[in-house]
């Protein structure tokens, strides 16, 4: 697997904490799926349950690397003060950076997202920027410091999929060394699978599995699709053609009209 | 003294960061704090001080996506 930051993850899927009906069942479905990176947030906390403290003890035995984020940040600022005070909470540099900019969605503001992670990689951070698939973006975003991009497959929850497969494997070319890591948006294990077989390094989703009927089984199921998907890259697929080609070989067919 | 935390008006005694936290029931707790919109890393709670009406944030580990 690609470094992210100078860390190898052993596979090529990221999992969120959100939505499970249960903790237990989070705690399965990243049993069962490997998933090596966990995304977590922050909220405000009562001094009287301290449900934060809870939270944070399973996820610290999950043993799996932690990626902060900033979602529902809507401005430059706001995005700002909450990498900051992820960074004191959970400990690490890596942030996943989610300016919004649109409600209905969830597309992100690139604008405020090229600005607030030029401030916060010159601050020390390792951004993981949610963005689009646009280039010139993508470019910005590196000329700001970041070392990966997360472009959307979908809008956040829409379980859509890959909108714009050209778009990816636009990105996905034009950035060969970059770390690419598909944000938000998938809904099927299918959809990770092409996403790794056009050469991305690894998809991150959360609803997907948490709201599936059976999470830890489809934890699991996105689990084999991403790997199947890398090996798939990896294996050089055939091109695709118009017209047929027989596999069989014709040359010594028997005459038998 | 009156201010506000995490959206709630309450009343403290507390003139400092990191005694509101203890009075609040945070004491050890992980948590990261912001005055006004402001961070205020954990070594800096001593002393920030605080004042009426200051808008208080503390946040803690939460499950996201």
């Amino acid at each position: 697997m690609r470094d992210f930051y100078g860390t190898t993850l052993k596979n090529g899927l990221m999992l969120g904490t959100a939505q499970y009906p249960s903790p237990a069942i989070m705690v399965e479905a990243f049993k069962r799926s490997a998933a090596c990176v966990a995304t977590v947030s922050l909220r405000r906390e009562s001094g009287n349950d301290r449900a934060g403290q809870d939270f944070w003890a399973i996820i610290r035995d999950l043993g799996v690397h932690v990626l902060p984020n900033t979602a529902g940040c809507h401005s430059v600022k706001e995005a700002v003060t909450t990498a900051h005070m992820a960074r004191e909470v959970f400990g690490t540099k890596w942030i996943k950076l989610e300016v919004i900019g649109e409600e209905d969605t969830l597309q992100p503001d690139v604008f405020g997202l090229v600005e607030a992670a030029r401030i916060l990689t010159d601050d020390g951070f390792q951004v993981f920027p949610y963005t689009t698939e646009d280039l010139v973006v993508a470019g910005k975003l590196l000329d700001a410091g970041c070392e990966v991009l997360m472009p959307w497959g979908a809008p956040i929850g829409s379980g859509l999929g890959l909108n714009n497969p050209y778009g990816l494997k636009s990105m996905r070319a034009h950035f060969p060394d970059v770390p690419l890591v598909i944000d938000a948006g998938l809904g099927l294990p299918s959809q990770a699978a092409q996403a790794m077989e056009m050469g991305f390094d690894a998809v991150l989703l959360n609803t997907a599995v948490a709201k599936a009927g059976d999470p830890a089984a489809m934890a699991e199921a996105f689990a084999g699709a991403v790997h199947a998907g890398h090996l798939a890259a990896a294996a050089d697929p055939m091109e695709p053609r118009d017209m047929a080609a027989p596999s069989t070989p014709v040359l010594g067919k028997a005459f038998l009209l | 003294m009156k201010l506000q935390l995490n959206g709630e008006a309450i009343e403290t005694d507390a003139n400092t960061l990191v005694a509101l936290l203890e009075e609040q029931g945070f004491g050890d707790a992980k948590v990261a704090t912001a005055v006004n919109g402001q961070f205020v890393p954990a070594t800096l709670r001593e002393t920030q001080s605080l004042n009426e009406n200051d808008l208080i944030e503390v946040l803690a580990p939460m499950q996201g996506g």
